[in-house]
């Protein structure tokens, strides 16, 4: 039996050691916003936050989260840099499929959070292990950058 | 499919049926057998016979695994489960004893050395029986080995014979009471069942391990097996003692890595399993291994500086920031798990990038105890110059030295070739 | 798609103009996919099946397309609530159900796919929309007792203009209901006031995106399901023989392992569990003949086909005689690799099979298909089969395929509870239906001025279209998706001769692939076209431009994009520039690519600069965001993408091995787009189609060399 802290609440889940915090958000608590895209790193579709770092979910074994809380997609409510960000998302219309976004999201409110003013090159090391298949990298970089300009 | 998990399972059942042979029947000779046999399991692991007796993607311990011998030919680990035409079923104890510790199969077939049986021959005969006690409970399969194919004049094996003389100790180590026991028991671990020497020591023309470069790392199927004597700059003479038990348990420490290659198949089929006496015993054995100086040293830069080292327009640099940095930050910190912190590690000090790039054209697979640790491997979609160029950027950025691996490189890498 | 439970008292037939026959009836039940009906006589407005407004005022748009990224939802929305003059943020868009209503006539079943979602239904939903507006005046007008052309709509009500007084539409709903449906083609808007079409909106589908609540079909949840993923056979063809499941079922979660002829499905309480339950199998499988596939074998069986006979699939004048006159004579074989989809949602469905009735949830570019394939498999009456379509992470064309729907059913058939059905990545990658391998040979003809005379053009490939609508093949034989960009191109060409041998791909199920035709045609095209500007010593642009004299259009965007990417400026060493220029999906474009290769070998493209003549245009700024991604989508193709095969198998696992363009390694794209009052052309996907040829085009410009073989990353011959 493991406890996780999810966007505030204490869960109880009954999983195997091995299983990753992806499929637990998924599949036993019931939180779609976090997606599967490749299970391996490599698309950071399943991106998380973990301590407020942004981890994939995927590579990321529920028995190794411990106390640290975790954040999803779904549990941003409150959070005034998730706001400024899905509100320069929506501002110029990055998402087309949507399905990597949340990763997206999850990756650019980690890289605001730690760094309010990335360079070009900063935003690249952030998200650049984020695939967009839909090919909406412009517009992701442009919202970032304009949500660094408006604070 | 992953084929480790399975063997895990597999040993899981098989462990399983020990038990059950402990229940049904309270005679007292089968307890002892089982007890035997169970202490066989654990020995079997500190032995670690299931990586080479197991080819890849094939059944756990029935052989098959070919050892490319540079010069020498290619020889097949054989079929090590009960079945009794290809594999140990009508040996007796003393023809087990006989292979294992002084490399001569049952019709006096002398083995080739890459059986590791001059480490074995200094292990206990008890200990040996164990294992084979172990090894009689597994599942018999049916799977002939290929035959070995190896050059003249080593395709003779009597002269094997001479070979054994030479080098072959005569019997199990025997206790130094001027050492504490910890001190013993890691010594019999590492020289003895854990055979560390055979890859972590060089040899010499004769495939003999070095007496006088012991531990001192050596180059082995495409690899580097790294100084482990306790050399400061090239060997682990700058690890802490927590770092050691770490890396030997886990296949990780921070600020030293990540295990990969074969180093990996050890830790995940052998190490992981033994107790923390042990391991803590292991490490004492291995502080106390002479300083052996060799090429590789490894400067450790922080992940503090790394975050500060400025962006990097190489084709390299991207490359790591898309492919590499979303599970190992460009801090080498690790972004999910320790696993993936990669700062310190020593594949990224070493100038010829040998186990960097073969870790990039082969992927990682760690077991441990929450499952598999995989990375990737980077497939022919990226051109041998890109992994070239990632390694040297690697080499650059987290070993602060200037790297020099080529296109050819991968490319041999890839082949499966070892570099000369 | 919430199911909702409204009253519909009736639906109705509805001729539009110009021989437009929409929504003729919408058959009892089947829009009960999305919504239960409650037969009431004083239920909704719904004129046609596009349309529906309740009493409480809640306006519904239900689209015929379904959403995979391309916003056709705001796109299509826009449309219908421009003509029934609603705002954007007055209604609820609906995915719509299998149906005859929605059948897209250019591809023959109810589909989205081959960019014709905007031009198929521009004239079509503006007037289901001025249908509705129509009624609701005349409802009004007989409530007030006015003639209603005394009366004007406005977001979403209607108001007597000399008396000030307002209805809303929900007001008028029950007695827009109860009167006939115009059947005389009703007046559409003058375009000169559109209020939506041509003026940027956001997506519709934005805010939940953003959010991460849009429910894709991964994301579906029923009550009791479980989970399951899928080992197939990984040679084509080839069947289960046997499966050894004991190890399987003793990892904790497992509950099931299903069979059918080709395929295990291991069903667990979570996909960790089945996925774990997967790897522990030891499956047998009868590989068939399919098993000595390789790449070579493919690509073998191509080249042998530019020798022997082939059918003629066009012709104009006597290109041979030119060609045979013409005073230098330019040659090229180019190479296209079998391609994947990988789309980001991995390949997923859903289905609910019970003795009355069979539910599957599902992302799908084919409902209908999809549903008739579920009928078939369960044996329950069509009307018994409720497809639920969701948002698609991603189609590309993959989802015009259906048969993982088919598989998922024959699973689910043999199981009491919802099966959720995933796919893992490697698996969507080994099972997936690829764009074909081609070979083209072109044989072109210049004259002593370096104009070109007459052009030959052998195609080989598989015919697509002979599997997925057979009926579509040409009579010769021809799949005509092949002339895309071949036949039709931006050029004056005085004598071609275009002749096809088909040569279906072994060991693999060949599909349709974003950009389908142009995307192969315009690369070879473009190619060679640059190959002789090279011939003819002229520069690339000015050689296109002598050619476009009776295409205007070609030649503004040729232009355009000339200007803006400062062709014929100065470039620094290894960084070349390329053009290409097309007609494809109905839109012109023409794209500029400057792409910078290092001594190492290295290939990055630094920037593109398009510009782009689809008409008129319904959204514009999402006209620009298609080129962007249609770009990055073709480029990541264009640069590194094979799909490999070796003893039958797959051999590209996941993206380590099939890899994508990363944000650090995409262009800076600027998308320019033409004032145009033409019919709608598609735009989905016209930026892929142009990526391959203007990069090769580059690549050549900063070395000197041709690259006639894709990937251009790979080996060239
Ligand atoms: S699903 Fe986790 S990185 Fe792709
Ligand atoms: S928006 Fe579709 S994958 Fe990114």
């Amino acid at each position: 039996m493991l406890t996780l802290q999810v966007n505030g609440a204490a869960h109880q889940v009954d999983v195997p050691d091995d299983m990753p915090l992806l499929w637990v958000l998924r599949d036993v608590l019931g939180l779609p916003g976090t997606k599967f895209g490749c299970g391996i790193g490599e698309c950071g579709a399943c991106t998380v936050h973990v301590d407020g770092k942004a981890v994939r979910a995927c590579s990321l074994p529920a028995s190794l989260v411990g106390d640290r809380p975790v954040t999803t997609i779904e549990g941003l409510a409150e959070d005034e840099v998730a706001t400024e960000v899905t509100k320069a998302w929506l501002d110029i219309d990055v998402v087309q499929c949507g399905y990597c976004q949340p990763g997206q999201i999850m990756a650019a409110i980690a890289l605001l959070k730690s760094n309010l003013h990335p360079s070009d090159d900063e935003i690249d090391q952030a998200m650049s292990g984020n695939i967009c298949r839909c090919g909406t990298y412009r517009r992701i970089r442009a919202a970032i950058r304009n949500v660094a300009g408006a604070v | 499919m992953s084929r480790p998990s399975i063997m895990r399972l597999g040993r899981r059942a098989a462990g399983m049926a020990v038990l059950a042979g402990m229940v049904l029947t309270c005679v007292a000779a089968r307890a002892q057998d089982a007890d035997l046999a169970r202490r066989g399991a654990y020995l079997e692991q500190a032995a670690d016979c299931e990586v080479c007796h197991t080819k890849p993607g094939g059944i756990p311990f029935a052989g098959g695994r070919a050892f490319d011998l540079p010069g020498i030919g290619t020889i097949y680990a054989p079929n090590i489960t009960p079945d009794r035409e290809t594999g140990i079923g009508r040996y007796t104890d003393a023809q087990f004893d006989a292979a294992v510790r002084r490399g001569v199969a049952p019709g006096w077939r002398h083995l080739y050395p890459v059986m590791p049986y001059a480490s074995y021959a200094r292990m206990t005969e008890g200990d040996v029986r164990a294992i084979r006690a172990y090894l009689m409970t597994l599942r018999p399969v049916h799977a002939p080995a290929p035959a070995n194919q190896v050059r003249f004049p080593y395709n003779i094996r009597f002269a094997m014979i001479g070979w054994n003389l030479l080098y072959r100790p005569s019997g199990p180590l025997a206790d130094d009471p001027g050492r504490s026991a910890a001190w013993n028991r890691g010594r019999y671990l590492v020289d003895a069942a854990g055979h560390c020497g055979e890859c972590h020591s060089p040899r010499n023309m004769l495939q003999a391990l070095s007496v006088t470069k012991s531990y001192a790392g050596a180059p082995i199927d495409g690899w580097l097996a790294y100084n482990i004597s306790s050399d400061v700059d090239s060997g682990i003479g700058a690890w802490s003692d927590p770092q050691l038990a770490a890396y030997l348990s886990t296949g990780h420490a921070d600020g030293r890595g990540t295990a990969v290659g074969p180093m990996a198949e050890v830790v995940s089929h052998s190490l992981r399993y033994l107790t923390p006496e042990d391991i803590a015993a292991m490490v004492t054995y291995l502080r106390s291994l002479p300083a052996r100086r060799s090429e590789e040293t490894v400067g450790v830069v922080s992940p503090e500086t790394l975050a500060q080292a400025g962006p990097n327009h190489s084709n390299g640099g991207r490359l790591f920031a898309g492919a590499c940095a979303g599970c190992h930050l460009t801090d080498g910190h690790g972004r999910q798990v320790d696993f993936a912190a990669l700062w310190g590690a020593r594949s990224l000090g070493e100038i010829d990038g040998r186990n960097l790039v073969r870790t990039m054209v082969e992927g990682v697979t760690l077991q441990s105890a929450h499952g598999a640790m995989i990375m990737p491997a980077f497939g022919p979609e990226y051109r041998n110059q890109d992994l070239a160029d990632i390694a040297n950027y690697a080499i650059g950025h987290f070993g602060n030295r200037v790297g020099h691996v080529t296109a050819e490189d991968v490319a041999a890498a890839r082949a499966g070739v070892p570099p000369s | 798609m919430p199911v909702g439970t409204i009253a519909i008292s009736r639906r109705r037939a509805l001729l539009g103009a110009g021989g437009l026959l929409m929504a003729a009836m919408v058959p009892q039940g089947s829009l009960r996919a999305t919504t239960r009906i409650v037969e009431d006589q004083t239920g909704p407005f719904a004129p046609n099946a596009f349309v529906r407004i309740a009493p409480d005022g809640s306006i519904t748009l239900i689209l015929p397309n379904v959403e995979m990224g391309q916003g056709i939802y705001t796109g299509e929305a826009m449309l219908i609530a421009e003509e029934l003059d609603v705002g954007l943020d007055q209604i609820q868009i609906e995915a719509a159900p299998p149906d005859d209503a929605y059948i897209t006539k250019a591809l023959g079943t109810e589909a989205t796919g081959g960019s014709t979602s905007t031009i198929a239904t521009w004239t079509s939903l503006r007037e289901a929309g001025a249908v509705a507006r129509t009624l609701l005046v005349r409802a009004a007008a007989n409530r007030w007792m006015v003639d209603p052309a005394s009366c004007q709509t406005e977001a979403g009500m209607v108001r007597h203009g000399p008396t000030g007084r307002t209805l809303t539409y929900g007001e008028l709903a029950v007695e827009a209901a109860a009167l006939p449906v115009p059947t005389s083609p009703v007046a559409l808007r003058d375009p000169s006031t559109f209020r939506l079409i041509g003026h940027a909106q956001h997506r519709l589908d934005g805010p939940a995106k953003v959010a991460g609540t849009a429910t894709f079909g991964i994301d579906i949840r029923q009550p009791d399901m479980k989970f399951g993923t899928v080992a197939a056979c990984p040679v084509m063809g080839g069947v289960l023989l046997h499966v050894d499941d004991s190890a399987a079922r003793k990892i904790p979660g497992v509950r099931e392992v299903l069979t059918i002829g080709n395929a295990v499905c291991v069903v667990g309480d979570h996909f960790w569990a089945a996925r774990k339950g997967l790897e522990a199998l030891e499956i047998t499988w009868d590989e068939g003949v399919n098993s000595t596939v390789s790449t070579e074998t493919v690509y073998r069986g191509l080249h042998e086909a530019l020798q022997g006979p082939a059918i003629v699939a066009h012709t104009k004048g006597d290109a041979k005689g030119a060609i045979a006159g013409a005073a230098t004579r330019v040659e090229a074989v180019y190479q296209q690799p079998l391609l994947a989809h990988a789309p980001m949602e991995p390949i997923n469905c859903t289905v609910h099979v019970t003795a009355e009735r069979c539910d599957i949830w599902v992302g799908t570019q084919v409902p209908m298909r999809a549903r008739d394939a579920a009928a078939e498999v369960t044996g329950l009456p069509k009307d018994k089969v409720f497809l639920h379509n969701q948002y698609i992470g991603g189609g590309f064309g993959r989802r015009l395929e259906h048969e993982y729907v088919t598989q998922a059913v024959q699973f689910a058939r043999q199981v009491a509870y919802p099966l959720k059905i995933v796919w893992s990545r490697e698996e969507d990658l080994a099972l997936d239906r690829y764009r074909p391998a081609y070979v083209d040979h072109l044989v072109g003809g210049l004259d002593a001025h370096g104009k070109l005379v007459g052009l030959s053009h052998r195609i080989v490939g598989p015919a697509v279209v002979a599997r997925w609508a057979p009926e579509a093949l040409l009579p010769n034989g021809v799949d005509d998706d092949l002339l895309a960009a071949t036949v039709e191109t931006p050029y004056a060409i005085p004598a071609m001769f275009l002749d096809y041998a088909r040569r279906e791909a072994p060991g693999v199920v060949t599909a349709w692939w974003r950009g389908v035709g142009g995307t192969r045609g315009v690369f070879v095209i473009e190619s060679f076209i640059d190959e002789l500007a090279a011939s003819a010593k002229v520069d690339p642009v000015e050689f296109r431009r002598r050619m476009t004299g009776d295409h205007p259009r070609a030649r503004a965007v040729l232009d355009l994009a000339a200007e803006k990417a400062e062709w014929g400026s100065k470039l620094p060493e290894g960084v070349g520039r390329g053009v290409a220029l097309q007609y494809v999906f109905g839109s012109y474009l023409a794209t500029v690519m400057e792409v910078e290769l290092s001594q190492m070998g290295t290939v990055r493209v630094r920037r593109a600069v398009v510009a782009v003549d689809c008409g008129r245009v319904v959204n514009p700024d999402q006209v620009v965001s298609q080129i962007e991604g249609g770009l990055i989508f073709g480029l990541s193709a264009a640069l590194f993408n094979e799909v490999t095969l070796e003893k039958g198998r797959v051999q590209e696992k996941n993206f380590n091995t099939y890899r994508v363009l990363r944000m650090n390694e995409s262009p800076a794209i600027e998308v320019h787009l033409i004032d145009s009052t033409e019919d709608p052309g598609g735009i989905g996907e016209t930026g892929t189609a142009a990526a391959a040829a203007a990069a090769a085009n580059a690549m050549a410009a900063a070395t000197g060399r041709r690259y006639r073989r894709l990937p251009l990353t790979g080996v060239q011959a």
